[in-house]
């Protein structure tokens, strides 16, 4: 679990030969190559890993002793082991037995407090408040939104106020604030981002959000982290942090591309298919992304903000929660994960 | 192996010498088992509500409850199924003292009422499948057709008991066996009702008045 | 909305959708495979004809009532399907050691994907479940001093519908398909618009069928517990095995109506078309996930806390001393079995929640390692000044809790939501849970097979391949999950088939070095089978008690009489045999009596046999078949109940032979 000490995780080779990795496995073992969870790119995913560090070492506290006492006791009081007090009454002590409970007690009220604490502001729902240690988030700063729609099996990504979209490359600006909006043609997939923020679970009819920062340029992946059939293994996306400046070339790039991405296409491409190249479009028809949460993307196909408005109008839900402007977690007719689709251009989640 | 002892314990009682086979059919092991088997199907049910209330309100555009619901058949169904329950009370003092005949004969009263609440359900189920309001249309439907289904199926399990029950009764009279099987019986049967009513009040009066 | 009911099939009246296309006659390794299991059947079927033994396994074994028979049956299927879970392992080993860059592997996605599926599957359904149901079936009663469970025949009725299962599942690998959807067969991927093959339906059917032979074994076991107890025997004087025999079975009747109830709406969904977990229609393809984890995580459960209680009743024997902090030991079962019920949602945190929701089930999870921890704590102790012969069971207690702490420890860190987010769905969780079943149950259930095999037998494993089985699955468990462990840190995802990054490989290489270490493990403890049965004179137990034990099944033969004991013994303290022996208890020798026992029956194995071929017609949609089968379940069940005899008595001749036989065998 040794934090890499490479200023960037190398992009995967594909160098290959197999004297290579004989060699490598105790250097990698111990020098932790793309440890990548571990050594991070991204505010938030560092701040995952220092809670993983933290929580490990306070376990350790209880574990590492109990495993030493195991062997202790199992060598001392072996039988044949003529120093030892055989006492087989010893089957209670008041004392030993507060402490027995007592221990792990007061690690977990350590823990829950931390968990608590840092479910609460980790929570990809809930806007960053810095984009690194010590540089907060004011009103001032811009953010960038992505719209993230999983298909089976390539991600799709939508930059709304930029107008373009790709297929299987996510490229951010480091240091900006990124706002995603996530949500799925068919299955429950999760957008898996481990340098970056970690995950969230991509599901249809419904927008996940995760807010997140990369810090560093370089290259790493992205992945779908919930198997979603044959598909699966190679649905996954470049993640490109670049500078400020590579960003607007980038962009520029992208932009150039002819390919526009209108909902015949999105029909398209939508279509099962396996190992997707990386596509570019320079343009995206507006309001595409909510119309993929409300599953009415097909022409003729009743959105489903609609058909939970009318449903509710004609007697269902709760009349206190049915407002148009809050159809959030316990309000709609699913149970409380994710969000309910809301109307399209409307926004979809309370926080 | 036993010879650490110094033998203060003769006088202890090791074993129970005058039994006769008391734990094989312990009527109060399977009275006991029953019930455990009856909560365990009460947390079926209560998955299937607990389906039905996520999706109670999932009519996709489909026919809501006050449009399909058919309150003073429903209203109907309950009387009969209580009264079946009233019916199968009626049966237990004569099973207390003894007395086979009259048990029969309201138990086969019991069975009647609840072919009369399968059959009236069965055409509830036909109409509203006819109206284009079958388990495919909507989620709530769906789990409409599955929760109330369901405990269609169980009465029409419970009949079948009593069907049997009736011909071993006449066959054996009301041996040990038989009046356990009976008490086992009963406790499905009320259970029945039991479900029933959160069916009656949580499903079609709720839905009605929403 | 795209879920259509069944096709019409014209032509298909009589086979459904079963056609010649379903076998695999275009697959080499699967006709290798199949055609090398038909032929070793036949070899069996054989040698079973020649030496005239179908009369005796179906007087015997197959409608035997005998709780130490049906016992042994369900520990016979949980290795036989060991065997079969573990070539499956084997095989995505190989897989993910060499699928890298250019490499695809050796399996194309459709194979890998219903290996890894079946793997699950099978370890938890028919390995893990038949082996901790088998040990308990075999031991509690002798534990408690009875004669049988509660209701023998649903004991024999339990275990055909689990085999019955488990033999749907063996079938799906010839005739078929079997699912591609991961072991809970998640909607909406399990939905018919997007697994329109046999898979599912053979995934769900097989467990249906095998979830009411659990269901129905839990409600035996419980009740057994509760009322067949031997005079004397207050709770808190029970064996801790049988309190976490009770506290698992409790959890069991509790969880798996939620799993039926899921899989039998997922089934509606299917069949008739239905939208539950559909994506359309208002259907809420999260409810199949919180109503399949509702009996998963208590599942684990289920499995890990009898395994606790086999972890205490060999460490208290090999210790030689009475079991440190019994009570604190019982009040930990009992708190573990209702917190497991109330952290469910930890299996998604990633789906957005909200912090709340997620940080209660987070500190719900932690919670439960405090009694978890208690326990390991109470093993310690009684360690402690103690006289440790380290004989089989006792390595594998000192191998637990050597390898328990450390899944417990990653378990709780996969408990903190924003730790949860970086390491759910990776192979981090996945070294976890293996962590905890391999190093909690499997060396449990190990160690329960190694202690009390004697006891089922009359003679002791053979203790060399004994280690061998022991060092192959300690050492290749490690040398197979670390390097996933950290495959899992370097943000691998689970179920992958292919790899780009050839900087993993090693990883994985290694962790196929370690999956074989587990097979030299493996075939260890088949070969201290086959030598201990071919040396079971020399490892013979004439004494009944071959480790100097301390509860009552040691006070019997080995292998017990059928009435177990000849009479009920009466219980003054924890440690009963111990009790006894120390109090310088004789055993009768007159003054039998005739054995009340209950009659052996046929229809348990044909009501599975029916139910099996009713679950195939459904898979296939061979209607008339489905109902032809499902009127004789019907006829066979109401039949049986016509069948008033159903008890004999032993006769006190028989009883006084037996016991005479013990007597001049040496015991005592």
């Amino acid at each position: 679990m040794r934090v890499s000490d490479q200023p960037l995780p190398r992009p995967p080779s594909h160098r290959s030969g197999y004297a290579r990795w004989l060699i490598a496995v105790p250097t990698l073992m111990l020098g932790g190559c793309d440890m990548v969870v571990m050594n991070p790119t991204g505010d938030v995913a560092m701040q995952q890993r220092n809670l993983i560090l933290f929580a490990t070492g306070l376990m350790l506290l209880v574990i590492v002793p109990v495993m030493a006492t195991t062997v202790w006791f199992a060598w001392k009081y072996r039988r044949g082991n003529p120093d030892k007090v055989y006492d087989p009454d010893f089957d209670h002590s008041t004392t030993l037995e507060l402490a027995i409970w007592s221990i792990p007690m007061l690690i977990i009220i350590a823990l829950s407090a931390v968990t608590w604490t840092s479910t609460h502001l980790l929570d990809p729902f809930r806007p960053l408040e810095r984009t690194r240690p010590g540089v907060p988030v004011t009103p001032a700063t811009r953010v960038l939104d992505v719209q993230v729609i999983a298909l089976d099996w390539k991600w799709l990504f939508i930059y709304p106020e930029q107008g373009v979209a790709t297929v299987n490359e996510l490229a951010l600006p480091v240091d900006v604030p990124v706002r995603f909006s996530i949500t799925s043609a068919n299955q429950f997939n999760t957008f898996y981002a481990p340098t970056m923020a970690g995950m969230i679970y991509a599901m249809p009819g419904m927008n996940s959000r995760m807010h997140a920062v990369l810090n560093r340029a370089g290259e790493s992946w992205g992945y779908s982290g919930n198997y979603t059939g044959r598909g699966y293994s190679d649905m996954r996306f470049r993640l490109r942090g670049l500078s400020a400046s590579d960003f607007g070339r980038w962009l520029v790039q992208v932009k150039q591309s002819r390919a526009a991405l209108l909902p015949a296409t999105y029909l398209s491409i939508e279509k099962p298919s396996e190992k997707a190249p990386v596509m570019h479009f320079g343009s995206v028809t507006p309001g595409l992304f909510d119309l993929a949460v409300n599953r009415c993307v097909e022409p003729g196909r009743p959105c489903m903000a609609d058909i939970m408005r009318g449903d509710m109008m004609r007697g269902g839900g709760n009349p206190h929660r049915s407002g148009a402007h809050d159809p959030g977690i316990g309000g709609g007719t699913a149970p409380g994960h994710g969000s309910m689709p809301a109307a399209p251009h409307q926004e979809g989640h309370p926080l | 192996m036993t010879d650490h002892a110094d033998d203060p314990g003769r006088s202890i009682t090791w074993h129970r010498v005058d039994e006769d086979g008391h734990d094989h059919e312990d009527g109060n092991a399977t009275l006991l088992g029953f019930w455990i088997y009856l909560m365990s199907d009460a947390l079926i049910f209560a998955s299937l509500f607990a389906m039905f209330g996520v999706v109670s309100t999932s009519y996709a555009g489909g026919p809501v409850p006050r449009e399909i619901f058919n309150l003073p058949l429903v209203a109907l169904n309950t009387g009969l199924l209580l009264a079946s329950s009233i019916t199968f009370g009626e049966a237990m003092p004569h099973l207390a003292a003894g007395r086979a005949a009259p048990v029969r004969v309201w138990l086969a009263m019991t069975g009647l009422l609840g072919a009369g609440f399968v059959g009236v359900e069965l055409y509830e189920f036909g109409h509203l499948v006819s109206e284009g309001a079958g388990p495919q249309r909507s989620a709530f439907l769906s789990a409409f057709f599955t929760l109330v289904g369901t405990h269609g199926a169980h009465v029409t399990v419970g009949m079948i008991w009593i069907a049997v029950m009736l011909a071993q009764i006449a066959r054996n009279g009301l041996t040990p066996a038989m009046r356990r099987r009976v008490m086992c019986l009963s406790m499905f049967w009320h259970f029945l009702d039991i479900i029933w009513i959160g069916v009656f009040t949580f499903v079609y009066l709720y839905g009605v008045v929403r | 909305m795209s879920n259509t009911v069944i096709p019409p099939d014209t032509g298909m009246a009589i086979f459904g959708r079963l056609s010649p296309q379903a076998l695999p006659l275009h697959e080499p390794i699967l006709l290798a495979t199949f055609l090398i299991v038909l032929l070793a059947g036949a070899a069996v079927l054989g040698l079973i004809t020649r030496y005239r033994l179908w009369t005796y396994l179906w007087r015997e074994w197959i409608t035997s009532v005998d709780h130490k028979k049906i016992g042994i049956m369900y520990v016979i299927l949980g290795i036989i399907m060991l065997l079969r879970g573990f070539a499956d392992a084997i095989m995505m080993r190989l897989q993910q050691a060499v699928a890298f860059g250019a490499n695809q592997g050796y399996l194309p996605a459709h194979h890998y994907d219903q290996i890894f599926t079946a793997h699950g599957t099978i370890m938890i359904f028919f390995v893990a479940i038949p082996l901790v149901v088998g040990i308990i079936n075999f031991v509690m009663p002798l534990q408690i001093g009875a004669r049988d469970v509660a209701f023998p025949f649903l004991n024999n009725l339990s275990f055909w519908l689990t085999a019955a299962g488990a033999g749907l599942v063996m079938i799906s690998l010839f005739v078929g398909e079997f699912a591609r959807t991961g072991w809970l067969s998640y909607a909406p991927l399990a939905e018919l618009a997007y697994s329109p093959d046999t898979g599912v339906d053979y995934y769900l059917w097989s467990l249906q069928i095998a979830g009411v032979g659990t269901t129905l074994s839990a409600i035996n076991m419980v009740a057994t517990i509760i009322k067949m107890r031997a005079p004397g025997m207050t709770m808190m004087k029970m064996p801790v095995f049988c309190w976490t025999a009770l506290c698992s079975n409790v959890l069991a009747i509790a969880i798996f109506p939620a799993l039926t109830a899921a899989f039998f709406l997922l089934l509606l969904d299917r069949y008739v078309g239905t939208n539950f977990f559909t994506n359309d229609l208002g259907g809420a393809p999260m409810m199949y996930w919180n109503m399949v984890w509702i009996w998963g995580h208590p599942e684990v459960y289920v499995l890990v806390l009898p395994a606790f209680g086999i972890y205490s009743e060999i460490t208290s024997t090999f210790t030689g001393k009475r079991l440190f902090g019994y009570s604190s030991m019982v009040y930990a079962t009992v708190v573990i079995t209702i917190l497991s019920y109330l952290v469910w949602l930890h299996h998604f945190f990633t789906m957005g929640s909200g912090p709340s929701v997620n940080s209660f089930f987070g500190i719900a999870t932690m919670v439960i390692s405090i009694p978890t921890g208690a326990k390991i704590f109470n093993w310690l102790f009684t360690m402690y000044r103690g006289d440790i012969r380290f004989e089989l069971p006792m390595q594998w207690v000192v191998a637990f809790m050597l390898t328990f702490v450390v899944g417990g420890m990653t378990g709780v860190l996969l408990a903190i939501p924003p730790a949860d987010f970086v390491l759910h769905n990776s192979l981090f969780l996945v070294a976890h849970f293996h962590n905890v079943i391999i190093g909690g149950v499997v060396f449990g259930l190990f160690a329960g097979i190694v202690y009390w095999f004697p006891k089922a037998f009359g003679f002791k494993l053979d203790p060399w391949w004994g280690k061998v089985a022991f060092w192959g699955w300690v050492i290749g468990y490690w040398v197979a999950w670390t390097p996933i462990y950290f495959a899992g840190l370097m943000g691998t995802t689970r179920r992958v088939r292919h790899f780009e990054d050839v900087a993993l490989q090693p990883y994985f290489v290694l962790a196929l070095v370690g999956a074989f270490i587990i097979l030299v493990g493996i075939l260890g403890f088949v070969m201290s089978i086959v030598m201990g049965f071919l040396r079971r004179r020399e490892l013979a137990d004439t004494t009944g008690d071959p480790w100097d034990g301390r509860t009552l099944e040691w006070s019997t033969t080995s292998p017990p009489p059928a009435y177990n004991f000849a009479f009920t013994p009466v219980i003054h303290d924890l440690d009963a045999w111990y009790d006894m022996k120390s109090r310088g208890y004789q055993r009768p020798v007159s003054g039998f009596r005739p054995v009340h026992m209950p009659r052996n029956t046929g229809a348990g194995f044909i009501l599975a046999v029916l139910a099996a071929v009713m679950g195939f017609a459904m898979i296939w949609y061979m209607w008339w078949l489905a109902l032809i089968a499902f009127v004789g379940l019907l006829v066979v069940a109401v039949g049986h109940t016509f069948n008033m005899k159903r008890d004999f008595f032993i006769p006190v001749e028989t009883v006084t032979r037996i016991e005479e036989a013990r007597l001049s065998g040496g015991a005592q």
